[in-house]
């Protein structure tokens, strides 16, 4: 098994969560995990979640239109705003908590996703294959950082749930 | 005003505070003794740490002392362990996703 960094800092005082973590595959493929829906929406929603995007247009200026469905089947829609892309290098956008019909509850979130692959070390034949992923995102207010990890708490719950289930039908074999 | 235990760790001041009444209790002016603000300052701080319910007081004597309440502590824990674990749950979800794309390329 891989040592895969992962790296999780949340600073409450700066209204910033840091997350770095190592992906085992090529930078292109990486960087159309998180950029085409079709790929991303099997694996954005942590499980029993599902994520769901209504459209996306992956250029700066465009947009992504998403839900996030719970077990019971309630959608929290998402838009993401795509302000700066720079392919297989960077891009960023506006997350802002939305309504089914696109109106977007403001203020937002900054999400700044940095890509670049992991240079071989000395000795190694070929490049590792490893690609780091370097996470950042700046909530304008306390309010809405709260707002973010209080719905991060709701899936997180749900998860949790969902791994005790299958414990027990572990347990029960 | 509402208050809770992020408004207590949201200030760099209160954070040292924290720290400091982790290890032992104090009186105030020992703990203002750390800081280079007033002691108007470090009341204010430890004001907002009772109303967020992170400290606890205790009266010796004729001082009061304040202590750290650990478990309130252990509510940042949980909630940040909630958010940190989705993360970890998607990027697994990820990783499997990767191993499988790159299995049907070959």
């Amino acid at each position: 098994m891989n040592n895969l960094q992962f790296d999780f800092t949340v600073d409450k005082s700066t209204k910033s969560v840091f997350i770095t973590r190592e992906f085992d595959a090529e930078l292109p493929l990486v960087w159309d995990a998180f950029t085409k829906p079709e790929i991303l929406d099997q694996w954005w929603a942590p499980k029993p979640w599902t994520s769901k995007t209504k459209f996306m247009n992956f250029k700066e200026g465009g947009r992504r239109f998403y839900a996030m469905v719970s077990p019971e089947g309630h959608e929290s829609w998402q838009i993401q705003d795509y302000t700066s892309i720079s392919p297989k290098t960077n891009f960023k956008y506006l997350s802002i908590f939305a309504d089914k019909d696109e109106t977007p509850h403001l203020p937002g979130s900054n999400w700044d996703l940095n890509f670049a692959e992991q240079n071989a070390r000395q000795g190694d034949p070929v490049g590792r294959g490893i690609t780091k992923v370097s996470i950042t995102i700046y909530n304008e207010s306390l309010e809405r950082m709260e707002k973010m990890i209080e719905m991060g708490f709701k899936e997180g719950f749900t998860m949790t749930l969902n791994e005790l289930n299958e414990l027990l039908t572990t347990l029960k074999k | 005003m509402r208050r809770d235990i992020f408004q207590a760790i949201a200030d760099p001041t209160r954070r040292a505070i924290i720290v400091l009444i982790a290890l032992q209790a104090m009186t105030p002016n020992a703990i203002a003794d750390n800081f280079n603000t007033t002691r108007q300052a470090v009341s204010k701080h430890l004001r907002i740490l009772t109303e967020c319910e992170i400290v606890k007081q205790e009266q010796k004597g004729r001082e009061i002392f304040y202590s750290l309440e650990i478990d309130k502590m252990k509510e940042i824990d949980k909630w940040l362990e909630q958010f940190r674990k989705i993360w970890e749950t998607k990027f697994n979800q990820l990783d499997n996703l990767l191993s499988t794309i790159k299995k049907q390329k070959k």
